[in-house]
């Protein structure tokens, strides 16, 4: 079955070990159902973590910044436990429906809002070939499947029956529908310089060295980088985006009439979400699972397809590198969220329309342009290398087994640079 | 497996149809759309068309049912908009479609579809063009690409058997023009309703 390429390879690999196996234990599906099965349990737990640790995470940084503690009881000193306290009072919390509201989606929208993130990391790459589905188009599939995360909102804030939370969601639609044409044109920046949509040839063009990563490619990938950042804060709802919730306003926004596991479904889509557009920013800017610096990155680069256990290690490596970036990036979102004061509707909108938009066109063209200058005012690619070498890098190794995707992947992507 | 999972698809695109079909509220309506469209994406993705997929989803779901359930908080007087349908209305339509789905379940039923699948077989075997990432794992963003531009991998470069007689004469066309002229007309009409509209406000205030 080719719908799962990487899973048609853990397939194989289960195939082979399992043969052995009668029929009737082992169906000719088998394989492939077991490493869906893995894949999808992977997934749901890099849905679930984040969200357990980032909401200690935003406890504890909050409570510095104004000058509190935080948890501190919870599980020892620092709080540790403090997620899975809550996790544990939410679910016995009783599961409330609004007389007023629409008992069908009103229920139905807190899943709506999980599933879109969950489907979301289908695609998203952890390290190097470690990704559910490797697609050519996977930041396009990722940002469409991303945009249906509005879609739980507007209908959760209409159907509670509440005036808060009607507010809530055309706020929220408002900003969406708004926010995501600069969030299309910026993430187009990366696929121009990378020449591919494909998260792992994106971050297959930054090794090498920090000064590889797509943020220092040139100035206006650099700007490009913040204009990301601000606008997957926006389509986070993050402060100071965070219009459709706005507590001091509408009460509590579009989840004004949740309680128990219902509500807490937003949240844990709402870090999920975090953790993922940090993800997907590190991947398109800040050199994915590259470390930046050259000597680990070349020697993960040589060890790639050499021996099984130095190639899980590196690759194990890379996603270590690649979650400590985006968790880094989920710290400034918290950091922001707790310095910077709530915008206006009218601000929000202004800083979509008038300014994100024009600045993402100007960096589109600039990027377009760039090249060009560069190559016929200085005969260069880049900055670093000159014309027909795409980025100063040592070439990956012919492996020994071209049955292995990823090197052959990463084979192709030297020949077509 | 392609087989269940095309029948739970499948399914999931007619149920959302029907339900938007026997739905009362407007925003029910809009939900069922969902679930048919991110049904269609999901066939979509199941036929190894990826790009497409995501296109659905990205402008049918993402887009277009969201502008729509935001028109209808925007404009609707009571707080569940519900369309009720006269006995005529419902006879009308009724008709209509059930019309409609004969004259499509005519036309599907007439063809010979083993007969077709062999012929397609002779002409385009089932097999993707090979180098980069084969097409036919769903990886379609390069082919594509190139489509638009007017190379067409399948037809213009692709040798038949590795030999040079399926080479054509004449090159394709692309469909880049096409697309700008398309754009040209969309980016037109929102200037132009965002100027009715407006202007209508103007007239009012003064």
């Amino acid at each position: 079955m080719t719908f799962f390429p990487l899973a048609a390879t853990l397939s194989d690999w289960f195939a082979a070990r399992l043969s052995f196996l009668p029929g009737w234990l082992f169906p000719e599906e088998g394989a492939t159902l077991l490493a869906a099965t893995i894949h999808t349990l992977l997934i749901t737990l890099f849905f679930g973590l984040p969200a357990l640790i980032f909401i200690w995470a935003e406890r504890k940084v909050s409570g510095r910044i104004q000058d509190r503690l935080g948890p501190t009881r919870t599980g020892g000193r620092f709080g540790w436990l403090q997620s899975i306290a809550d996790g544990i009072k939410l679910m016995q919390k009783e599961d409330l429906t609004p007389q007023v509201a629409d008992r069908f989606l009103f229920q139905l929208a807190p899943y709506i809002v999980c599933v879109s993130v969950i489907a979301t990391f289908i695609v998203v790459p952890f390290s190097s070939g470690w990704v559910a589905v490797i697609a050519d188009s996977g930041l396009f599939i990722a940002l469409a499947i991303l945009s249906l995360e509005v879609l739980g909102i507007v209908l959760a804030g209409y159907s509670s029956g509440s005036k808060w939370s009607l507010f809530g969601g055309m706020r929220e639609a408002a900003q969406m529908v708004s926010y995501e044409v600069p969030l299309a044109i910026v993430a187009v920046i990366p696929v121009m310089i990378a020449g591919s949509m494909n998260l792992i040839d994106i971050v297959d063009v930054q090794s090498g060295g920090f000064w590889n990563w797509i943020l220092f490619y040139h100035p206006f990938a650099f700007l490009a980088f913040f204009v990301f950042f601000t606008v997957t804060l926006a389509s986070n709802k993050r402060a100071p985006f965070d219009l459709a919730e706005a507590e001091s306003e509408l009460v509590g926004g579009f989840h004004t009439e949740y309680s128990g596991m219902r509500w807490s479904y937003f949240f844990l889509g709402e870090y999920a979400g975090m953790f993922l557009v940090s993800m997907l920013g590190s991947i398109l800017f800040l050199g994915g699972w590259w470390t930046g610096l050259p000597f680990i990155d070349n020697t993960m680069i040589a060890v790639s397809g050499e021996l099984f256990a130095y190639e899980a290690l590196s690759r194990f490596l890379g996603m270590v590198v690649l979650l400590v970036k985006s968790s880094l990036l989920v710290v400034v979102q918290i950091w922001i969220r707790w310095t910077l004061p709530r915008l206006r509707i009218d601000q929000v909108m202004t800083t979509c329309l008038k300014y994100l938009v024009p600045i993402s066109c100007v960096l589109l063209l600039g990027t377009a342009v760039w090249p060009l200058m560069l190559a016929t005012a200085f005969q260069r690619t880049t900055i670093l290398s000159p014309v027909g070498e795409r980025v100063s890098r040592p070439v990956i190794k012919t492996t020994s087994n071209p049955e292995d995707a990823v090197t052959v992947r990463g084979r192709e992507a030297e020949d077509r640079g | 497996m392609e087989q269940v999972l095309f029948a739970i698809y499948a399914i999931a695109a007619c149920g959302g149809a029907l339900g938007v079909v026997f739905s009362q509220s407007v925003v029910r309506m809009a939900f069922w759309l969902v679930v048919s469209l991110g049904a269609t994406a999901g066939l979509f993705f199941l036929l190894n068309a990826d790009f497409v997929g995501a296109t659905q989803l990205l402008i049918y779901v993402g887009g277009t049912v969201v502008l729509l359930i935001f028109g209808v908080m925007l404009t609707s007087s009571s707080p569940f908009a519900s369309l009720k349908m006269t006995p005529a209305e419902l006879l009308q339509g009724g008709f209509i479609g059930i019309a409609l789905f004969g004259v499509f379940m005519v036309s599907v039923l007439a063809v010979d579809w083993k007969h077709v699948g062999e012929l397609l077989d002779e002409v385009h075997p089932s097999q993707a063009a090979s180098g980069f990432n084969p097409a036919g794992e769903g990886n379609t963003a390069r082919p594509l690409g190139t489509a638009l531009i007017g190379v067409r991998f399948d037809q213009d470069l692709w040798h038949n058997d590795g030999t040079s007689s399926a080479v054509k004469t004449t090159p394709s066309t692309g469909y880049l023009l096409v697309f700008e002229i398309i754009s040209m007309h969309l980016l037109v009409v929102l200037i132009g309703a965002a100027y009715l509209a407006r202007a209508k406000r103007r007239e009012s205030e003064t």
